[in-house]
């Protein structure tokens, strides 16, 4: 389900695409088109028609090509390239108090149903049994979902976007014993590897996503590498 | 409405998936302290028929009643052993759960998994995980315990000793135990009913019985019921040399 997320990424180009269009904003053409999306997914997951990986493969892309066909047939005047891979310029001060809205929303969701989203990965079935439907915490996931890929979406890029959701968690599994300290270090490596990426982007000139992604990267390797040599001890 | 004495008790239920009828009229009726075990060939609707007693599917047909308040532990065939995510055996069995450290330690010395807790569910073999997935089930003290397939994945040592455990637990405990199962003839002793299912109820009744009901033979094949009638008698003898071995040693 890691590429769950990549598909809700490359649905937000037809939010960009209809929120310009529409004159609503980014920002909330996002927001609806990925929920849309989302719900669309866990909808035809549910009737098992397809397996999840035939579904991912082709509902992502679709989204992604109608959203770059509204834009160009539309003629909408962006800058695709810089939706495709970030670009940290284009963040306005009311992005940023976007981000922090966001950011705020997402710990609080994830905090508070902790315990039933753990559950519902393990296992749909036990969560059942103990009397949660796994459908509204899918739907949760989705939302928060939503929200990250709306607030990275500038400075990632949504091709990227998947990756900063499986790297510093991969990382991160390496050195943590519970999936609480593994999610605090995955968030740790994602803050320094944003940091790290700027900074490298700045550096070299190059686009932020990109950069940020190369560093993450990195880290996971030396964190494998750090593992392998001390189980050798 | 009306209250019922049975914990779980179906009426005429009947599952039709993708036109193909998967239950069939079942009607069955769960009560205190019984012990069911639920056999049937691959395909015959057993999942389906537990996912519906639990309440997880609703049926197309037919009345499902709980019993008020009514307390499941649920112990699934296997889980996905997620090596993405770090998770120890105590951290596992406490998701979620309302426990105080008495009840917790009471099961795990039950189950026998003291020298599991601190360890990460990854490296598990299927024989601990099978015990963590049922020590998890039991934590809150059920009413009804609910296994499906529980020894599927073990070799026979460990189904011997699990279904003993399973065994332990219902004398020891205030409990009733709906099972699916292919072991029959290793869960012969313990089970007080047996369900033959293949998609509507063949038969039903002691396992004597089962064994013996043309249904159950035309099904499992003349060698099954034999077998069953055989373990039967050696678990009975075995008992009886245990005894005079212990009597030689003193």
């Amino acid at each position: 389900m890691s590429y769950y997320g990549e598909s809700i990424a490359h649905s937000s180009l037809l939010g960009v695409g209809l929120g310009i269009l529409l004159g609503t904003g980014i920002n909330f053409g996002i927001i609806v088109v990925c929920l849309l999306f989302g719900i669309l997914f866990l909808w035809l997951q549910q009737s098992k028609i397809l397996s999840t990986d035939t579904l991912l493969g082709v509902l992502a892309h679709l989204a992604l090509s109608i959203g770059i066909i509204v834009i160009s047939l539309n003629r909408i005047k962006i800058d695709i390239h810089a939706f495709l891979f970030g670009d940290i310029l284009t963040v306005s001060s009311n992005d940023l108090w976007m981000m922090y809205l966001g950011v705020i929303l997402v710990i609080f969701l994830v905090s508070f149903n902790w315990s039933s989203l753990l559950l519902v990965t393990i296992d749909e079935d036990l969560a059942r049994a103990e009397g949660i439907n796994p459908i509204y915490i899918n739907l949760l996931l989705t939302t928060i979902l939503t929200i990250v890929v709306a607030v990275s979406l500038q400075i990632i890029g949504l091709l990227l976007i998947t990756a900063m959701l499986i790297i510093p968690a991969a990382t991160s599994r390496r050195l943590a014993n519970s999936p609480e300290q593994m999610a605090l270090i995955a968030t740790l490596i994602g803050i320094f590897s944003v940091i790290l990426g700027i900074f490298l982007s700045v550096e070299i000139d190059a686009p932020s996503g990109p950069s940020i992604v190369v560093v993450s990267a990195t880290l996971f390797f030396l964190a494998y590498l750090f593992n392998f040599l001390i189980k050798k001890d | 409405m009306k209250t019922i004495n049975a914990l779980i008790s179906a009426s005429n239920v009947s599952v039709i998936k993708h036109h193909k009828s998967i239950l069939k009229n079942i009607d069955i009726q769960i009560n205190k302290n019984d012990f069911i075990t639920i056999i049937g060939p691959n395909g015959a609707g057993k999942t389906m028929l537990l996912k519906c007693l639990m309440g997880f599917y609703k049926p197309n047909f037919g009345k499902i009643q709980k019993k008020n308040k009514l307390k499941i532990g649920y112990m699934p065939q296997s889980i996905n052993v997620i090596n993405t995510m770090p998770m120890t055996v105590k951290n596992f069995i406490t998701i979620r759960k309302k426990y105080d450290d008495i009840s917790f330690k009471q099961v795990v010395s039950e189950i026998d998994i003291r020298q599991l807790v601190d360890k990460q569910l990854s490296v598990l073999s299927g024989g601990e995980m099978q015990r963590v997935l049922l020590a998890r089930s039991l934590l809150n003290n059920p009413d009804l315990l609910v296994l499906d397939e529980p020894a599927q994945n073990l070799d026979i040592s460990g189904q011997l000793s699990f279904y003993k455990l399973i065994q332990e637990i219902y004398s020891k405990r205030d409990i009733s135990i709906l099972m699916v199962s292919h072991d029959l003839h290793l869960v012969m002793v313990s089970t007080k009913k047996v369900l033959c299912l293949s998609n509507h109820i063949c038969c039903s009744g002691k396992p004597q019985q089962v064994a013996q009901d043309p249904e159950f033979i035309s099904m499992f094949g003349k060698d099954m019921a034999n077998m069953m009638a055989v373990y039967q008698h050696t678990n009975h003898t075995s008992q009886i040399d245990n005894h005079l071995i212990d009597g030689e040693v003193k």
